[in-house]
């Protein structure tokens, strides 16, 4: 069975790249735009991995991430961030708040395929 | 025969003897040794000063032309004293509680502190003393000229006239050189006050002796003296009753009113209980100085021969009798007479006119600057010796103009008469709390404006002041306006004539005035302060021995002066009198340093007050309360001053707050809008280096997927485009850079190109229009204005979120202005963001990402450059936005 990941992004055109990189690895994707229910969405599929968009309407990524790692079912799921805002500051509080991976928009494609799989094969 | 120049050794020896006495006795009080300078004995004595040179030598010569009317004179000031020593002591308590320095201080301070006041009394009082100066000039000049012509009929002997110069100015100098020598806050004379008791006693002796030189050396005895009298017209008893009721009103009414009188009774004088003393023994001084009146008339008439002067008799008698010796001292007794009078009427005057005449000029001339107290003191120096001579001088004046020829003592009826004046609206004051200022102005005027008419000027005589057809048929013939004979009066004595009218229409204008008249609030005070003054007083200011607990002082200092201040003031003040402990003894000398240390801190007036509440024994006068309320007036004005400063200071802070706030906002804005853009920008590149990455590296891509991600490429290569154009047009308007492009057009073609522009894709929302009956022209950039257009039909199109999202395109003109309404029936926008639509990058959930945030920016930044405006306006069930323009853009161009 393959893995799951769930792409939390409000950006159509970002979500078409992703889930096409993602799916072509053997992932199976969801993905999901609204801020204000990513979490519930997250206990709903209990992906693998979780890639997190840092500007979401509703609830920002940052907050997502913060109450995520609050839940102890949680704590060990890897999370990739993405952002689009270029401050030092997000780095700084997503990985206080136990992110896993922070990343930059825009990235490369080779970037996060390997981010991904640093993330999963343990 | 005593020669002129003995006589004038013995006048100066005399001087030096009384500068002696008066120098001893300034010394004594000075080092404080001067209680005996205070007893009742020199108090009474100094009331001699009543029996002037009129009395001495005037006396006898009364007594000589009109019998036993001289008794009045007496009389008079005797019943005041036995009778009225009540208002005596009322006028005491006055003087000393409201440190009252003469009698047009104390009627100015009972009518509100009239300064107008205070000067019409000056005047009036120098007019009205300025014949009795002039009659103590004329007696003493012609005690002169009896040793220079010893016959004492004829005036050959000297010049009359310039005598009396040199005796003006001689008791000129004898005044200043006694009475100005220095300056006592208090307008005490001490030196003055013992002088003229030592002359009392040799004015008594000497009359007392001519007088019994004259029964028993020269009569025989008591019993042939009395025959003598028997036989003589004197004996004889022709009473004119309405002169002596008038005479002896005038004579006591003088007694409370002369200046000098005024003075030694009241000014120079503290202490209430000499008043018990005196009232029984100045009777009896002047009973001695009238004993051996009748005896040296009768007597003179019998020896002298006819046409003598017999207001010289006191002189001539015994000069006829070769009792040289017997003259002199006689002689000396009258220059007493005359030599004390002067000096302390003039003292009194001259304080008066420096008061309230000279000092108010200098100190409105000198405006601030005049305080430094040695300039003023100096000043004040000054301006009472000038008072001096001037007074003497208007004496002389007098003298020379009345010729010097006068009987004695009708000039000092005249005089009498004069400062009588003051008596309704001092007594009014004392006793009656309705008197009022206008009322005092209206009498005191009323009555002095008779007395000039009526007495003072038909007593230069007829043809010098007034005319003779004055005096026999009026001025300008008016029959009932005759000086001697007011409102057709006819036949009264002339003095009775004077003082009848002018006390009696004094009275009544004072009465009718107050009556009429409204006191002010500060005349009000005094009156009661005044008429209640034995409710009000209780000791002198200075603290006397006191009841005060040094409890509770401690108490109170504690408070004003802090715990550990005050602590300390009281243990010095105990270890310097040698007392346990640290409380002292309340010692008077202690109360003042307190009173003293307390002002510093709460101001003199409060400091005198709260010690006067725990001493008890002096209560707060009217006019502490009023000190009192100026301080507290001046500290309210302080602390609202400090209170004003303070919410200035407060205001500032909030400025700087308000400023402080909205720097943090633009810096948070600053931040947020660098992450806006830096998101605008990424996002698209996120697209474009993803998918062209995927197109590059995929082998196996179908057709139609490699066009579906050029075009993605395409689109968000598009978007950054726009992104770009956006900013940087935001940027040129906002620095003003813009140049318009000006054009006529009308409104309805700009708004159909915009709603053609945006709903060119087909989109869902219904567009409505509603237009006025005329086509609206407008004169302004067209291109922009359509932009801005665009902007809010497409903002509907992707906001509003109705089942049939529509808008209402209205056109309205008004006033040289045109106002486009952009009506949706979408969800109003909430609250707490419609402030921010108008800000960059305030996207409200825009998730289809086709616009950066900046439309609305750059709508009101357009409006602005076009000289309108754009805002929102949230509808019950949707939003509206207004543009407003003016219709001509040069209109509101600058």
């Amino acid at each position: 069975m393959g893995k799951r990941v769930l792409l939390v992004e409000d950006e159509p055109n970002i979500i078409e790249a992703i889930t096409f990189l993602l799916s072509r690895e053997g992932w199976h994707v969801d993905t999901h735009s609204d801020g204000a229910t990513a979490v519930d969405k997250v206990r709903d599929l209990a992906p693998d991995l979780l890639m997190l968009d840092h500007m979401l309407p509703g609830k920002s990524g940052l907050d997502i991430l913060t109450e995520l790692r609050s839940d102890s079912d949680y704590a060990a799921l890897p999370i990739l961030m993405l952002t689009a805002r270029g401050q030092m500051r997000d780095r700084a509080q997503a990985e206080e708040a136990g992110v896993s991976r922070f990343m930059t928009k825009p990235f490369s494609n080779t970037e996060v395929l390997n981010a991904v799989r640093d993330l999963t094969y343990t | 025969m005593a020669s002129l120049n003995l006589l004038i050794g013995v006048c100066l020896g005399y001087v030096t003897l009384l500068f002696g006495v008066a120098f001893v006795a300034e010394r004594a009080a000075a080092r404080g040794k001067g209680a005996w300078l205070r007893s009742p004995l020199v108090y009474t004595l100094s009331l001699s000063i009543y029996c002037t040179a009129w009395t001495f030598y005037g006396a006898v010569g009364y007594a000589a032309r009109s019998g036993m009317e001289f008794v009045t004179i007496y009389l008079g000031p005797s019943l005041v004293m036995i009778g009225w020593w009540w208002v005596l002591r009322k006028l005491v308590r006055i003087g000393r509680t409201q440190r009252v320095t003469s009698i047009a201080d104390l009627i100015s301070s009972r009518y509100g502190k009239s300064n107008t006041l205070a000067i019409i009394v000056t005047v009036m009082a120098v007019i009205g003393v300025t014949p009795y100066i002039a009659l103590q000039l004329q007696s003493v000049t012609l005690s002169l000229s009896i040793f220079a012509d010893p016959s004492g009929a004829t005036d050959g002997g000297m010049n009359l006239l310039s005598a009396g110069f040199w005796v003006a100015l001689g008791l000129a100098l004898f005044t200043v050189l006694f009475g100005t020598r220095n300056l006592n806050a208090n307008e005490r004379h001490d030196g003055v006050v013992i002088a003229v008791a030592v002359e009392a006693v040799v004015k008594l002796i000497a009359l007392l002796a001519v007088g019994i030189f004259v029964v028993w050396g020269i009569s025989g005895g008591i019993t042939e003296t009395m025959a003598r009298i028997d036989a003589s017209e004197i004996g004889q008893w022709h009473m004119d009753r309405s002169r002596w009721a008038a005479l002896t009103v005038l004579s006591g009414a003088a007694f409370l009113c002369l200046p000098r009188m005024f003075q030694v009774l009241v000014v120079e004088h503290d202490d209430e209980r000499h008043l018990h003393i005196a009232s029984w023994a100045f009777p009896i001084y002047l009973m001695l100085m009238s004993l051996f009146v009748v005896p040296i008339a009768v007597v003179g008439l019998d020896l002298l021969p006819a046409g003598s002067n017999p207001d010289l008799f006191v002189l001539t008698v015994p000069l006829s009798q070769g009792q040289d010796g017997l003259a002199i001292l006689s002689f000396l007794g009258g220059f007493s007479s005359a030599t004390s009078m002067v000096i302390v009427a003039t003292l009194a005057l001259s304080t008066m006119v420096s008061n309230h005449v000279v000092m108010p000029i200098y100190l409105s001339l000198q405006g601030e600057g005049a305080t430094v107290s040695g300039d003023v003191r100096s000043v004040v120096i000054l301006s009472r010796r000038a008072s001096i001579l001037i007074i003497i001088a208007l004496g002389y004046l007098y003298y020379r103009i009345s010729g010097g020829s006068g009987a004695l003592a009708a000039i000092g009826l005249i005089s009498f008469a004069g400062v009588a004046q003051f008596l309704p609206s001092m007594l009014g004051g004392i006793f009656w709390r309705g008197a009022t200022r206008v009322g005092a102005l209206c009498g005191l005027v009323t009555g002095f404006t008779i007395w000039i008419y009526a007495s003072l000027l038909p007593s230069f005589g007829t043809d010098v002041v007034l005319s003779q057809s004055v005096f026999d048929m009026g001025p300008l013939g008016i029959n009932w306006l005759r000086p001697q004979a007011l409102f057709g009066v006819d036949g009264l004595d002339p003095t009775v004539h004077a003082v009848l009218w002018s006390l009696l229409l004094n009275t009544g204008a004072f009465v009718v005035g107050s009556l009429v008249s409204f006191p002010t609030p500060l005349e009000r005070l005094q009156g009661a302060q005044f008429v209640n003054i034995f409710a009000h007083s209780g000791h002198a200011r200075g603290w006397s021995a006191s009841v005060a607990e040094s409890e509770d002082l401690m108490i109170m200092a504690q408070r004003i002066l802090g715990a550990r201040e005050a602590q300390d003031l009281f243990r010095t003040e105990a270890r310097k009198q040698g007392v346990d402990g640290h409380l002292p003894e309340p010692t008077p000398d202690f109360l003042q340093r307190l009173e003293r240390e307390l002002s510093a801190s709460v101001g003199a007036a409060t400091a005198h007050a709260m010690i006067s509440q725990l001493v008890g024994g002096t209560s707060v006068s009217v006019q502490d309360l009023m000190a009192v309320a100026d301080e507290s007036a001046q500290l309210l004005e302080y602390s609202s001053q400090l209170e004003a400063k303070s919410s200035e200071l407060s205001h500032t802070a909030l400025q700087l707050r308000e400023a402080n706030a909205k720097l943090t906002q633009l810096s948070v804005q600053k931040d947020a809008f660098l992450s806006q853009i830096s998101h605008e920008l990424r996002t698209p590149m996120t697209s474009i280096r993803s998918f062209s990455e995927i197109l590059r590296d995929t082998k196996r891509l179908s057709g139609e997927e490699k066009t579906k991600y050029a075009s993605i490429i395409h689109v968000e290569a598009i978007r950054l485009t726009r992104l770009l154009d956006d900013l940087l047009d935001l940027s040129v308007l906002e620095n003003g850079q813009v140049s318009l492009n000006e054009a006529t057009g009308a409104m309805d073609d700009v708004i159909d190109h915009a709603v053609a522009t945006t709903q060119a894709g087909g989109a869902t929302l219904r567009i409505a229009r509603v237009n006025g009956p005329v086509r609206v022209m407008v004169h302004t950039d067209l291109d922009r204005l359509a932009q801005v257009f665009i902007n809010l039909v497409s903002n509907a199109q992707k906001y509003c979120k109705a089942d049939v999202p529509e808008l209402t395109i209205e056109l309205r003109e008004e006033q040289g202005n045109v106002e486009v309404y952009f009506t949706d029936n979408g969800v109003p926008i909430p609250n707490d963001t419609r402030a921010l639509i108008f800000e960059k990058f305030a996207r409200i959930d825009d998730q289809d990402g086709s616009g950066a945030g900046l439309g609305l920016a750059i709508c009101r930044e357009i409006m602005a450059r076009l000289g309108g405006d754009i805002f929102y306006l949230p509808m019950t069930n949707g939003n509206r936005f207004v543009v407003r323009l003016p219709q001509t853009l040069a209109l509101a161009a600058q």
